[in-house]
């Protein structure tokens, strides 16, 4: 392994391997924080952050751990960059680390976190691990705002509440009503919500991964289409 | 001259799916009319709206999955669920309370499963239970009943339904809902205090409750399904009622009749809690099943939060219908006990 090609880590992370979605990992978070965006913001930033922090340290002492001892130094790493983000948090968006609460802490026990750093990034160099970290960070993120967005929208009716909590207090007019007089439908912004919803999400990545497949076939049967002639009498098509 | 000859069984044609969703549908009918009179035609307009709504979307569903929806939507099971749902929604609700339950009972409950007889869940219960978490204000909002209140007419059923932010309607406490809020007064100041009682449970509820029990015993008398759930769960609920009586005191749960009575019991016993699809199979199977749903019936109903029990414990015991058939399969005929168990 030893180059690996950019392009092929960007489509792993946001689609093809995207931690969420494909390797579902990290679903405690992504269940029980996501009710709206910005708490989804909140949290796949500080995840994006904790991943390419770890990737990178991991990869810079893969050589120097021994096997044997390899998992307890990676959870050490991964528990000093948590900590540092919830300080940092602490500092800079109060009010979201206290909505986030546990679930910031729990990143440490993120499989998403501890997979990456011991699937790729102890095999890896360091600008590969790093950019891996990145994306699968992203990937994570990015369907932690989808998810987030799809339950504030079904059960406020509004989108970008209290954004901020996150972005100061020019952000605090974000927030867009897109139906108004909206009876708030509680299953959407409880629990049950997030699990109907993640589901509905896998259901589409894989209707569109199915399309894609299809239409690549379609596309290789007719380049062989009439390229062997098996009949010689009557019409050919 | 022919001779036929046509030995034993002389089996008349099989109960098809139709057949059978349309026994269903007309076994409703006595339930509906007695709800009617006693609430007005907002059950009637939830019924309607919600049949349209269920046409859709099982029209669309179908459509997704590449199926014919002709053949499909000709089993009236989507009509089913409609009424079920629409007898089991608040009269008066209003229409988008009416489609959201019905759109998450077909689209959620039924086709994400795999279309009927696939579904775990009884679609109409799912439905129910979905309003009841996201929506309870709406959902406990039930109308009172003839001699207790106004009873709205057509047109103001039409108009609560479509227009709801104009429909001034008024609503009442369920006998359910008074029974467990009720902390302090033996059961006959409670009875002779408020108006929504009758002779032996809520005026309205029982002779609902009865026409219900009506129409299930003849389902039964049809074949529909077989007596062992619905005997069940009414036994179980009656012997749980029966054993926290306590005669009448301020702590009482009900008396048995009431809780027969009460709320859908009836519905829930016999248009429910025999769906085919979603209840145990095995003879043994729907006794425990029937059993089981009866007593959580009772316990959710005086212990829970919720108005009514019927959704919530038919659907944890639709959960584990199959681990009871697993355990209650019947063993054929001249063989042993499989091996590896007991």
């Amino acid at each position: 392994m030893a180059d690996v090609s950019y392009r092929e880590l960007s489509l792993n992370g946001l689609w093809k391997n995207n931690p969420a979605i494909v390797q579902l990992l990290g679903l405690c978070p992504l269940l029980a924080v996501t009710g709206s965006v910005v708490n989804a913001i909140g949290l796949g930033l500080a995840t994006t952050v904790v991943l390419v922090c770890s990737n990178t340290a991991v990869s810079l002492i893969r050589n120097v751990v021994s096997d044997a001892v390899r998992l307890p130094a990676f959870v050490m790493i991964i528990a000093a960059a948590v900590t540092c983000i919830e300080l940092l948090m602490q500092a800079y968006a109060y009010e979201l680390y206290q909505i986030l609460g546990i679930f910031l802490p729990l990143i440490t026990t993120n499989c998403v976190i501890l997979g990456r750093a011991d699937g790729f990034a102890s095999k890896h160099a360091l600008a590969p691990a790093m950019y891996d970290g990145l994306i699968m960070g992203l990937g994570f993120g990015i369907v932690l705002v989808l998810l987030g967005g799809l339950r504030e929208l079904a059960g406020t009716g509004a989108l970008f509440a209290s954004m901020d909590l996150l972005f100061g207090a020019g952000a605090a007019h974000w927030k867009v009503v897109l139906i108004p007089d909206y009876q708030n439908f509680l299953l959407a912004i409880l629990p049950p919500g997030a699990f109907i919803f993640t589901g509905l999400i896998i259901a589409v990545k894989n209707l569109i991964d199915d399309r894609l497949k299809k239409r690549r076939d379609a596309q290789k049967t007719q380049t062989v289409k009439g390229a062997k002639r098996v009949r010689v009498t009557g019409t050919i098509s | 001259m022919g001779l036929l000859r046509i030995t034993s069984p002389h089996a008349h044609g099989p109960q098809h799916t139709p057949r059978v969703m349309q026994k269903v549908l007309l076994a409703t009918l006595p339930g509906i009319v007695v709800l009617t009179h006693f609430f007005g035609f907002g059950t009637v307009v939830n019924i309607l709206w919600g049949s349209v709504v269920a046409l859709l979307c099982e029209t669309l569903a179908l459509r997704l999955r590449g199926r014919s929806p002709g053949f499909y939507l000709r089993d009236c099971s989507a009509l089913v669920t409609a009424f079920l749902l629409g007898i089991a929604l608040p009269p008066y609700a209003p229409w988008w309370l009416v489609a959201v339950g019905i759109a998450s009972a077909i689209l959620l409950a039924k086709h994400l499963y795999g279309g009927l007889g696939y579904n775990p869940f009884n679609p109409a219960m799912a439905g129910y239970v979905i309003l009841l978490i996201s929506f309870p204000v709406q959902m406990t909002a039930w109308a009172p009943p003839r001699g207790a209140g106004d009873i709205p007419g057509l047109l103001q059923a039409l108009q609560a339904c479509f227009t709801p932010d104009a429909f001034d309607g008024s609503t009442m406490a369920t006998p359910l809902d008074l029974l467990k809020q009720n902390d302090s007064l033996l059961l006959q100041e409670l009875w002779a205090q408020s108006p929504q009682f009758g002779r032996w449970a809520g005026i309205g509820w029982e002779w609902a409750n009865l026409a219900f029990l009506a129409g299930g015993l003849w389902l039964l008398q049809q074949r529909v399904f077989s007596w062992h759930a619905p005997l069940a769960m009414l036994a179980s609920l009656s012997l749980l009622a029966g054993i926290f009586y306590d005669g009448g005191g301020s702590a009482s749960g009900g008396s048995p009749l009431f809780h027969l009575l009460s709320g859908a019991t009836m519905l829930g016993a016999f248009f429910i809690v025999t769906d085919p699809v979603t209840s145990a199979v095995s003879v043994r199977g729907r006794l425990i099943y029937g059993a089981m749903i009866g007593a959580l019936v009772y316990i959710i109903r005086v212990r829970g939060n919720y108005p009514d029990a019927v959704a919530f414990a038919v659907l944890i015991m639709n959960f584990a219908a199959p681990f009871i058939d697993h355990y209650t399969q019947p063993r054929t005929y001249g063989h042993q006990r499989s091996e590896g168990r007991e």
